[in-house]
């Protein structure tokens, strides 16, 4: 597969398409966009990654605005298409909360939906051809910008970026905490840390035990989050991987591979949204269980 | 850092991770079928749950293929 464009080698291209567009603190202290990947890496933790950024929000603002104008202009009597779509999806919702989740909390089932869609909207967007979208980004750079082209780096697709499935896995485990900590106290938060597996009457054994216990749980604890957004980067930056190598090859043999690839994808981009809000009602209800 | 290495990193990593999987999705897809087996008008919420279980089944082999394309593609 080493092609040799008439600019940018294979190796090239995969870099140039895994790269985000950064914008940061340079090391000598001005502001701007990173032109590279090794000037991204040198602004540190604190670079924002603007089209992640951009195409987060975008995608949940389209969710927001598609599903408030759904609610205002429904009816009762004859329910058209789009309200009947939106209330198959509610419904679908509906059912796998009630299932999962055993507690009283109103937030739950809209953090569910939010979830859902929102994910599979972002992960819908690495159905969109590789070149497409990154293509359009460099000639507007180039045209109404005056940027080097080459320096233009635009990824479309936010959960291939692991700040974004981080920052959702992050603020549900946050979620999490508080709630447990709201329905059993702090005391019975610390107890369910502290107390088990190794549980004990011996007082004195109790204390001897919370180390062992706490190694457990806190490694419990932590692994949720940290799989929780990984599973969701991994799934897809292999898949918008195996997208650029495809898109690697000549194009009149390119279509018998993205196209399996393409449907094969569809049913993980949908797999992979429902699974993380399978989680986040699991651990909703994790937090509101009273009883060990 | 060593190209030979990398790619030999990225390609264990990557091995081993479809290797979990693959033996762990064939196990649960044996018991799904035979729980249809037993009683087929459970198909529907046998298939939900079994699609459920294969997402956590595949987190970690996914995690690996992830890191693995970065090292392979980002890295080396």
């Amino acid at each position: 597969m080493a092609t040799e464009g008439a600019a940018l080698t294979s190796g090239e291209y995969i870099k140039h398409h895994l790269q985000n567009l950064t914008f940061g603190q340079f090391p000598d202290g001005s502001w701007g966009i990173a032109h590279s990947a090794a000037e991204a890496k040198s602004m540190g933790f604190w670079a924002l990654h603007l089209d992640t950024l951009g195409w987060s929000f975008f995608l949940g603002a389209l969710f927001l605005f598609i599903f408030y104008r759904a609610s205002k202009k429904m009816t009762v009597e004859t329910p058209r298409g789009m309200q009947n779509f939106i209330e198959s999806i509610i419904e679908f919702i509906d059912e796998n909360v009630r299932g999962s989740f055993n507690g009283k909390n109103p937030l739950v089932a809209p953090l569910a939906l939010t979830v859902f869609i929102w994910i599979t909207l972002m992960n819908t967007m690495d159905l969109v051809p590789v070149d497409w979208l990154p293509s359009l980004a460099q000639y507007i750079g180039a045209n109404f910008f005056g940027v080097d082209p080459h320096h233009v780096y635009f990824k479309v697709v936010p959960t291939t970026d692991p700040n974004a499935t981080f920052g959702l896995s992050i603020g549900v485990f946050i979620l999490m905490v508080y709630y447990s900590i709201k329905n059993k106290g702090i005391g019975g938060f610390t107890a369910e840390l502290t107390l088990h597996p190794f549980e004990s009457k011996n007082p004195i054994l109790k204390v001897l035990l919370i180390p062992a216990n706490f190694f457990l749980e806190f490694v419990s604890l932590i692994a949720k989050p940290v799989s929780h957004s990984l599973r969701l980067f991994g799934n897809m930056y292999a898949g918008e991987m195996i997208f650029i190598l495809i898109a690697l090859l000549p194009f009149w043999i390119q279509w018998t591979l993205s196209l399996p690839w393409a449907i094969f994808h569809i049913l993980i981009v949908l797999l992979q949204a429902f699974i993380f809000m399978t989680l986040v009602i699991v651990y909703m209800d994790m937090a509101h269980d009273k009883g060990h | 850092m060593e190209t030979s290495i990398l790619f030999l990193a990225g390609s264990i990593l990557m091995g081993l991770g479809a290797l979990g999987a693959a033996v762990g999705i064939g196990i649960l897809g044996a018991r799904f079928i035979e729980g249809v087996a037993r009683q087929p008008e459970l198909m529907g919420m046998l298939r939900t749950q079994m699609f459920i279980v294969m997402g956590l089944v595949d987190a970690v082999p996914m995690i690996a293929v992830g890191i693995s394309m970065y090292i392979l593609f980002a890295v080396a």
